[in-house]
């Protein structure tokens, strides 16, 4: 019904900056353009839409400026991190499913400019969640990241060092990718071990960027997709996954703490695909933060509980480790748009076009954040 | 960016909460059909759906589950007194409530010794008034 149905067919991005001199709207009308060229479908085809609660540029807008069709499905993901798969699994579905044909997927954000971040407008009185969290000093996402992964390093004997392989291993590829933010800055050891602390025991290099930019993509059904130029990227399997005592940006209260919603996704992905851990050819996990990259790879079932991050620092996903892990420097170091830019990466490898291409890269896993509810898709090279 | 330290707004299903809190009493909802604890409070038993709850006090004594030293940038408040330490603490006497909160000396007066700060450490409770309605717990290190 859903497996193999659909695919990504085109992709588009603008350029990234810490600060681009132009509107959300127009960054995004941009991408979906050079995602509708890419895949050679003209934009009076796109008849699905899906986007993030997050996103502040409306359907009706986009539509009228790209000159759409009549549309017959859109929908929101939300949760910020958590919702790009959740998002294009929903327009997949609506296209598998027969009620639309076209879809576009687009993220836009100016989040160059400190004032956009989002904990820095807390309100004086807090009525929802954040009640129990806030007026005690844990404010920005990277505190309630920051938790988890002092007790995961306590549990499993970790320490700075070997977390710092993370944002070391996704610099080095984002030096290779030309369209990377921190394309021309090397990051070393020393600069790593030397940086300032955000929330001990994270620091400066263990957060995403801050920039500016808008990433579109362009789903259809797989027998148009054959039709096309560019080599489709089947979407096998997606799932979401919420576990239940989960908030926004913490689940600290159910059984695991260290144990995500991502566990939750990751069982029904693997249910839903023909494929296991060890056939991915190259992953890409979500990486607001670089504790949710070893995070991950465990949810997913790469690794047992508590290994990966031994795993990381012997070389498992780089360049020439068994799992090459955002390949074009992911949210540390190649551009912060809600993880878009780690799904058109994933595409780029289907399709031998990645700056740190794997060879005959087949099978692409796809992750969204590991703190928040969440959503995966497993894509395929060929059938 | 608000100046001062944000403030938790007080809802119908937790009003009692924070009413104990003024009286420096630390209390967890239990739902009074099933007996089933459940932290954060919230409108409805996620084990057998009741909506009648009640609250039991306890001493708020627990573990240091983990914690973190927030720098800055930060809200202007937290900036001030940074580097502080959030706790999340396991609760005595229950499996699964762990809650955020300041971790200081008993008096909230001085400068921890966050160095030699160990995962594990029995905590104790104490409140913090920020007005007459609202008092914030926070722990301190069992000596």
């Amino acid at each position: 019904m859903f497996k193999d149905q659909t695919a990504i067919v085109g992709i588009g991005q603008t350029e990234f900056s810490k600060n681009i001199d132009s509107t959300e709207l127009n960054l995004a009308c941009k991408a979906i353009k050079l995602a509708l060229d890419d895949a050679g479908i003209s934009p009076d085809q796109v008849d699905a839409l899906g986007s993030f609660t997050y996103e502040e540029t409306p359907e009706f807008e986009i539509s009228r400026n790209l000159g759409f069709g009549n549309l017959h499905y859109w929908s929101q993901a939300p949760y910020g991190g958590g919702a790009s798969c959740a998002a294009i699994g929903q327009v997949a579905m609506a296209i598998a499913s027969g009620i639309a044909n076209v879809g576009v997927v687009w993220r836009s954000r100016k989040r160059g400019d400190p004032s956009s971040r989002m904990w820095s407008h807390t309100e004086k009185e807090i009525f929802d969640h954040w009640k129990w969290s806030r007026p005690s000093g844990l404010v920005r996402p990277v505190d309630e990241s920051s938790m988890i992964m002092r007790r995961y390093m306590f549990e499993n004997d970790y320490s700075r060092e070997d977390l710092s392989s993370v944002a070391l291993n996704l610099r080095k590829y984002a030096n290779k990718n030309v369209n990377a933010l921190m394309y021309s800055k090397p990051l070393s050891f020393d600069d790593y071990m030397n940086a300032r602390m955000i929330s001990d025991p994270l620091c400066l290099y263990d957060n995403c960027l801050e920039s500016d930019g808008a990433i579109a993509i362009v789903i259809t059904k797989l027998s148009l997709a054959k039709t096309l130029s560019q080599q489709p990227a089947i979407i096998h399997a997606y799932s979401q996954g919420m576990s239940q005592e989960h908030s926004l940006m913490t689940d600290y209260h159910g059984d695991n703490p260290l144990h995500s919603s991502s566990y939750v996704t990751a069982k029904n992905l693997w249910n839903q695909s023909d494929f296991e851990p060890k056939d991915v050819d190259v992953a890409q996990f979500y990486d607001a933060f670089s504790p949710m990259i070893p995070l991950s790879l465990e949810a997913y079932n790469f690794c047992p509980s508590g290994e990966a991050l031994k795993l990381i620092s012997d070389g498992f996903i780089s360049e020439n480790g068994s799992l090459p892990v955002n390949t074009s420097g992911g949210s540390l170091s190649e551009v912060y748009l809600h993880g878009m830019n780690l799904v058109v990466e994933a595409v780029r490898q289907l399709r031998g076009s990645s700056s740190s291409q794997v060879r005959n890269a087949k099978l692409s896993l796809v992750t969204t954040c590991d703190a928040t509810p969440n959503a995966a898709i497993l894509l395929r090279g060929d059938i | 960016m608000i100046e001062n330290i944000p403030i938790p707004g007080i809802n119908d299903f937790d009003k009692i909460f924070w009413e104990n809190c003024t009286k420096n009493i630390f209390s967890i909802q239990h739902c009074a059909s099933c007996d089933e604890p459940r932290f954060p409070p919230r409108h409805m038993c996620p084990r057998c759906q009741s909506i009648e709850h009640i609250w039991k006090i306890v001493s708020g004594s627990g573990q240091l589950w983990s914690f973190v030293v927030p720098r800055p940038p930060l809200l202007p408040y937290f900036e001030k007194q940074s580097p502080y330490v959030v706790g999340l603490i396991q609760l005595d006497g229950y499996k699964n409530i762990r809650i955020i909160g300041r971790i200081s000396n008993s008096d909230n007066t001085t400068q921890l010794d966050i160095d030699n700060l160990k995962i594990g450490s029995a905590v104790s409770i104490n409140f913090h008034k920020i007005n007459s309605d609202i008092s914030i717990p926070f722990w301190y290190l069992d000596s």
